[in-house]
């Protein structure tokens, strides 16, 4: 990471969002909650980081890391489509917006040989009360 | 006994040996599963990166769910899923304008929040149990109990347990009758949320995880999180360091171990479908008496 955890809580403190919002770093955070758990001051620098990456998310979207905001985005998007996360349409949405065509392309045999691989997403029941959460958070999100 | 069931998105998929061994444990234990109904998916590795109103709004609705069900705990098995389910419901009950505004935006009532067990609190409570009824001793088998990130942090979730010398997994594996080596990375990160945007930086963690593991003398690593075991079952033969033979330490989930304790059959534990094939260490570990199924192909 270019800039450490104390680094990041230091220059929000500052109000230095132009040296944070386009930070790599907040995306490289694994969200592993260790530095939440240990800091004396009983500060959450992992919310902090969620914060600064849904920050960077409305006002500098091209900033974020290709692949890993192709991830992100496929995974949201097979919740809002099915309710529910399916893996392999989770990899083809990935692969399909990150580039990323040929990662792991060797390993569908194995894992559908080991019955790890449902082929056909199914939604659930409340998919119109799950899309309707996702549409209210997300105007929740462009009201702040 | 009963008890909700939240069984989340991995269990169903790349995970569904967890599903798999967790029912067939349940059922000798006599713990019937009542699962939430048309539960959704708890945001786990993108919602809270994303939109903070919509990674507390997912988990919120499975908790409503559960409560219009008259469910009185939920469990969620997946290491993932229960962080984000005990996290929302932990900022739920401190926040009092949060509560209000998820209830609007789900149109449902948070009255009533459900508890949420995770796999180790589950286990251990049942850990006299198990000990009672297992019948196959796994006294030769020694595996390292890896915790992860998200089962005992941050430490409002975890349940009783020590963030950072945690031991309920290490007492639930005493209870199947098998040890624990002690070792050093036990509560490290294995990149988790990053095997797909980043599947270098996930091997070479695993590596070091794995490495630490095998130096400690475990046979096998015991987890809890569908996660984790993807990672280091999955991606354990990307690990391998050029020209060096393959790591091949098998990655048993906890349900697994337990179930092995508790005289199921490796094909009804779900264990054939692991990448890493943990045969060779249970023909050890299992003496060959308590092994019914022992020519069974894997």
């Amino acid at each position: 990471m270019s800039q450490r955890t104390h680094e990041l809580v230091r220059l929000v403190q500052l109000d230095r969002g132009d040296r944070v919002l386009g930070s790599e770093a907040i995306w490289l955070c694994l969200g592993c909650e260790t530095c939440t758990s240990r800091c004396p001051n009983g500060f959450d620098p992992a919310a902090l980081i969620d914060a600064l990456r849904e920050l960077t998310l409305r006002d500098k979207p091209h900033e974020i890391p290709r692949r890993i905001g192709a991830f992100h985005a496929a995974f949201i998007d097979q919740i809002r489509s099915h309710g529910r996360v399916f893996e392999f349409g989770l990899i083809a949405s990935f692969k399909l917006r990150s580039g990323a065509l040929f990662d792991d392309v060797a390993s569908v045999p194995g894992m559908l040989r080991r019955g790890k691989l449902a082929l056909t997403p199914r939604h659930i029941t409340g998919i119109d009360d799950v899309r309707r959460i996702f549409a209210v958070c997300e105007s929740a999100e462009e009201d702040q | 006994m009963k008890i909700g069931y939240f069984p989340g998105c991995s269990l169903h998929a790349t995970a569904r040996e967890f599903d798999e061994s967790l029912k067939a444990v349940a059922g000798k234990l006599e713990v019937e599963l009542d699962e939430v109904h048309d539960w959704a998916c708890c945001g786990a590795s993108s919602a809270h990166a994303t939109n903070h109103l919509l990674s507390v709004s997912l988990p919120a609705r499975t908790l409503a769910l559960a409560a219009e069900q008259g469910l009185e705990q939920v469990l969620a098995p997946c290491a993932a899923c229960y962080s984000r389910l005990a996290v929302a419901r932990h900022s739920l009950s401190e926040d009092g304008a949060l509560r209000q505004r998820v209830a609007k935006v789900l149109e449902r009532p948070l009255d009533t929040l459900v508890p949420v067990v995770s796999i180790l609190s589950w286990l251990k409570a049942l850990a006299p149990e198990i000990e009672r009824k297992r019948t196959v001793p796994l006294g030769e088998l020694k595996v390292a109990c890896y915790y992860g990130c998200l089962l005992v942090r941050p430490p409002e979730i975890a349940q009783g347990d020590d963030p950072e010398m945690p031991t309920s997994m290490e007492a639930i594996v005493q209870a199947a009758g098998a040890k624990s080596v002690s070792w050093r990375m036990g509560l490290e990160c294995c990149g988790g949320g990053f095997s797909v945007a980043r599947p270098p930086s996930v091997v070479r963690l695993g590596r070091a995880i794995l490495g630490d593991a095998k130096a400690a003398g475990a046979q096998a690593l015991v987890v809890g999180c569908p996660m984790c075991h993807s990672n280091l079952d999955f991606r354990q033969r990307a690990m391998a360091q050029r020209g060096e033979p393959d790591i091949d330490i098998p990655i048993i989930f906890l349900t697994e171990l337990v179930g092995l304790a508790l005289g199921i059959s490796v094909r009804e534990l779900g264990l054939h479908r692991h990448f890493v094939n943990p045969r060779a260490v249970l023909d050890l570990a299992l003496t060959p008496k308590s092994l019914p199924e022992k020519r069974e192909q894997v």
